[in-house]
């Protein structure tokens, strides 16, 4: 008889079941909803631009996997597909095919795999390749058409967020009623018009606990605050709250964007400034900046701030002296 | 009120059920024993005997030349075979004496003991150190050092950890349960030697018959007799924690107990307690009672890949390869072999491996092919996980890079390598293996430094 062999490893022997594919293919999961939600609202354009993004994503990442002599199988680890569909749900439904295809090459290329790929890129990679198609294509950007569901001809029509910054919607009252964004029955990008869609996946991504539940309760304390304040000094003038939380990309952004773990701090404290700073951010954008929407140039800025904060603020260490 | 417990950490399956409920079964002595003279944390124990020398059962057979050693003594009475070097089951091959056994355990007269509770402070700390004890929760470190604070620091509250915080064991729950009474006379006697003023049992709540057990012990009355040596004041108190891991490990335990938390760097010494493990005092009281050193130990050996598993008391010596088959032997799909918790165990590659004082349990099953490894993506489990504060992603990279300055600074020389990032990484990264590297290599910069 053979004499038995052992593996001979490291300890600790017993290892958590939850993987990196696991958990990214939790996020796509908690996306089904609200693609669900855009199929129902803009019909086969929001399949077709689902699509074209994937494949597009698969094939960049395939092509530098390759040129960088890697291995293929990260190909499958879900991270490039939730990047696609991630950034097809920031798409006017009306956005043409083609310039997504550029989009999601650049969030792939720019966004991630020039810092060496999953775990190392710095911002979130399809904000990276939606903000190069914001320069690029800025009229096609914002042009939006209303959902299939309200049955109006028109080529273009007005999202809520426009509507309230270009429109002076509140004083005209005819800003946007809190109902319609809860089921998503308005204009705008194809992921994130229905803010119930949007919740139930964050439900999800919580109870898993995939997301860290401190990034989303920031988002919405800071900029509830923030909107709250002008709110109450000025309510003909300034939108509620809960109209800025259930408007535009906030939900999609605060649930499923900011929280994306590679390019968020990991110890606590620098979570919460991180979190705080997009939703104060997000207000300070919408209230006072150019542009109706401010999601993704907040969670980008914050991005950028990750390294610093990571560096600066570090868990205390069992035993450490109180400063 | 919620018991008590300390931050973070991990919950990872119990599987304590295959053995809970078996009591502690004594091994035969086996034809042969390699006792190791190294079975401890610090410098390795000098052989007394030599080649075809007889000896006694509990005969001391190596010395402790320093004050961090300690002495080895031999577990069955027979004919020394060899003095030479073993597999060792920490890896390092070691001096070990091999005895065969001519099976009648002949042990010296001792002459009239004293009353244990009659014995002095430094009395007690010689009678364990002559007993070879040391601590049986895993660290082996020798129990007469631990139990002799320095002057300026005096100490309060002794410790006696019954958390058994580790998967699949489950020795000390069935010691706490079979053999009360002795782990509270030593721990008393421990009490004694530190000159602390009270005792706290610390019991995980997965054990909640030992509680009950040992509450009602010390309801009725104390089993400790009132006239000894003792300070009156001391008394003794037990408190139920949360079963999480590691609850056991000595800092975490401190906390989760008294609130109070070792300086980094520190000793319990410097809060004033000292802990015990709960097989570690019974030894106490059996060297303080009988004069019997510690030549057995009681070991769980458990997994899907041992086929009877049972709580065993094992001479010191034994091969595990004896121990196995005594447990009907390893399933044909067993590929992983370890010496103490799945958590914090080390992994054997040969089964002539022998029993040393520290083995807390045997275990063997099938651990699937591991899995690929990932990119760290940053999302801070282990982090949200780490009982001691520590960023282990980070301090994996620093070691990586070979930033050696940095992983001090962040606490590298903290890590009590518990496992809990490793265990929740879903990236797969053997970061406590990195950070052990990291350990190490800071301690050899400083030894290089210092000389």
């Amino acid at each position: 008889m053979p004499e038995k062999t052992f593996i001979l490893q490291s300890s600790p022997h017993f290892r958590d079941k939850d993987s990196v594919p696991k958990i990214m293919y939790a996020v796509l999961i908690s996306l089904i909803p609200a693609f669900l939600a855009s199929l129902y609202f803009f019909r086969l354009r929001a399949l077709f631009l689902l699509l074209s993004c994937v494949l597009a994503c698969l094939i960049t990442e395939a092509l530098f996997l390759k040129l960088r002599k890697k291995a293929l199988h990260p190909l499958w680890d879900g991270s490039a597909i939730l990047t696609g569909v991630l950034l097809a749900m920031t798409l006017p439904p009306s956005f043409p095919i083609a310039s997504a295809i550029i989009g999601a090459v650049v969030a792939i290329a720019l966004g991630k795999q020039v810092f060496g790929g999953l775990g190392y890129n710095i911002f979130n990679p399809a904000l990276v390749g939606r903000a190069f198609l914001q320069a690029a294509f800025p009229v096609a950007m914002t042009t939006w058409i209303p959902p299939v569901t309200l049955k109006i001809d028109t080529v273009t029509f007005a999202t809520p967020l426009a509507g309230l910054k270009f429109q002076n919607a509140v004083a005209l009252g005819t800003l946007t009623s809190l109902k319609d964004l809860f089921w998503g029955n308005i204009g705008g990008c194809l992921g994130e018009t229905s803010a119930i869609a949007l919740l139930l996946g964050g439900l999800y991504l919580l109870f898993r606990r995939v997301i860290d539940w401190r990034i989303p309760l920031a988002i919405l304390l800071s900029l509830s605050a923030f909107t709250g304040v002008f709110w109450i000094a000025n309510p003909g003038k300034y939108a509620s709250p809960l109209f800025h939380l259930l408007a535009g990309g906030l939900l999609l952004g605060a649930l499923f964007m900011a929280t994306d773990l590679v390019t968020t701090p990991v110890v606590p404290l620098a979570t919460w400034i991180y979190a705080l700073g997009i939703g104060f951010l997000v207000g300070l954008i919408r209230l006072f900046g150019g542009y109706p929407e401010g999601v993704m140039y907040s969670i980008l800025i914050m991005n950028a701030f990750v390294p610093l904060l990571s560096h600066n603020i570090r868990p205390r260490i069992l035993g450490q002296r109180r400063k | 009120m919620a018991n008590k417990s300390f931050p973070r950490g991990v919950h990872p399956p119990e599987l304590k059920e295959m053995t809970a409920d078996m009591a502690l079964e004594v091994m035969p002595p086996p034809e042969r024993v390699s006792i190791l003279l190294l079975q401890h944390f610090g410098k390795p124990a000098e052989p007394l005997v030599q080649k075809g020398e007889e000896v006694y059962l509990g005969q001391k057979i190596g010395e402790a030349r320093t004050l961090f050693s300690a002495p080895v003594h031999s577990s069955v009475s027979g004919k020394v075979l060899s003095v030479d070097d073993h597999s060792h089951p920490a890896g390092n091959p070691c001096l070990a004496i091999t005895i065969s056994n001519n099976g009648q355990d002949r042990a010296l007269q001792k002459e009239g003991r004293k009353d244990p509770f009659s014995l002095s402070a430094d009395e007690i700390r010689q009678l364990i150190r002559e007993a070879g004890v040391v601590g049986l929760g895993g660290a082996a470190f020798p129990t007469a050092v631990k139990l002799s604070p320095p002057k300026d620091k005096p100490i309060d509250t002794l410790i006696i950890n019954g958390c058994e915080c580790e998967p699949m064991l489950t020795a000390d729950y069935r010691l706490m349960l079979e053999t009360p009474e002795d782990i509270l006379k030593g721990a008393e006697l421990a009490r004694i030697a530190s000159g602390a003023k009270k005792i706290i049992i610390g019991i995980e709540d997965n054990k909640k018959e030992a509680f009950r057990l040992f509450r009602k012990i010390l309801g009725a009355s104390s089993p400790i007799p009132s006239d000894s040596n003792s300070e009156k004041a001391s008394s003794t108190e037990i408190a139920l924690l949360k079963t999480k891991y590691p609850q056991g490990a000595e800092k975490n335990l401190i906390f989760a107990l008294l609130r109070r938390e070792v300086p980094r760097g520190g000793l319990p010494f410097d809060v004033g307690v000292v802990v015990q493990n709960v097989g570690t005092v019974k030894a106490i009281w059996e060297a303080a009672n009988t004069g019997k050193p510690l030549y057995e130990k009681a070991l769980t050996v458990t997994g899907n890949g041992i086929k009877n598993p049972k709580n065993l008391v094992v001479r010191i010596g034994t091969p595990f390869q004896k121990v196995i088959d005594f447990c009907g032997g390893l399933a044909d799909e067993a590929n992983l072999l370890v010496m103490g918790g799945p958590m914090m165990g080390l992994a054997q590659w040969t089964l002539e491996v022998p029993v040393v004082k520290g083995t807390s349990g045997i275990l063997a099953w099938q651990t699937p092919r591991p899995q690929p490894e990932h990119a760290c993506i940053r999302c801070g489990r282990c982090v949200e996980h780490c009982p001691m504060g520590l960023i282990p992603t980070q301090l994996a990279k620093y070691v990586q890079f070979n930033n050696l300055a940095e992983a001090e600074k962040w606490g590298v020389l903290d890590c009590v390598e518990c496992g809990c990032c490793q265990y929740s990484c879903p990236s797969k990264i053997p970061l406590v293996h990195w950070i052990r590297l990291g350990k190490n290599k800071v301690a050899a910069l400083k030894r290089k430094k210092s000389s």
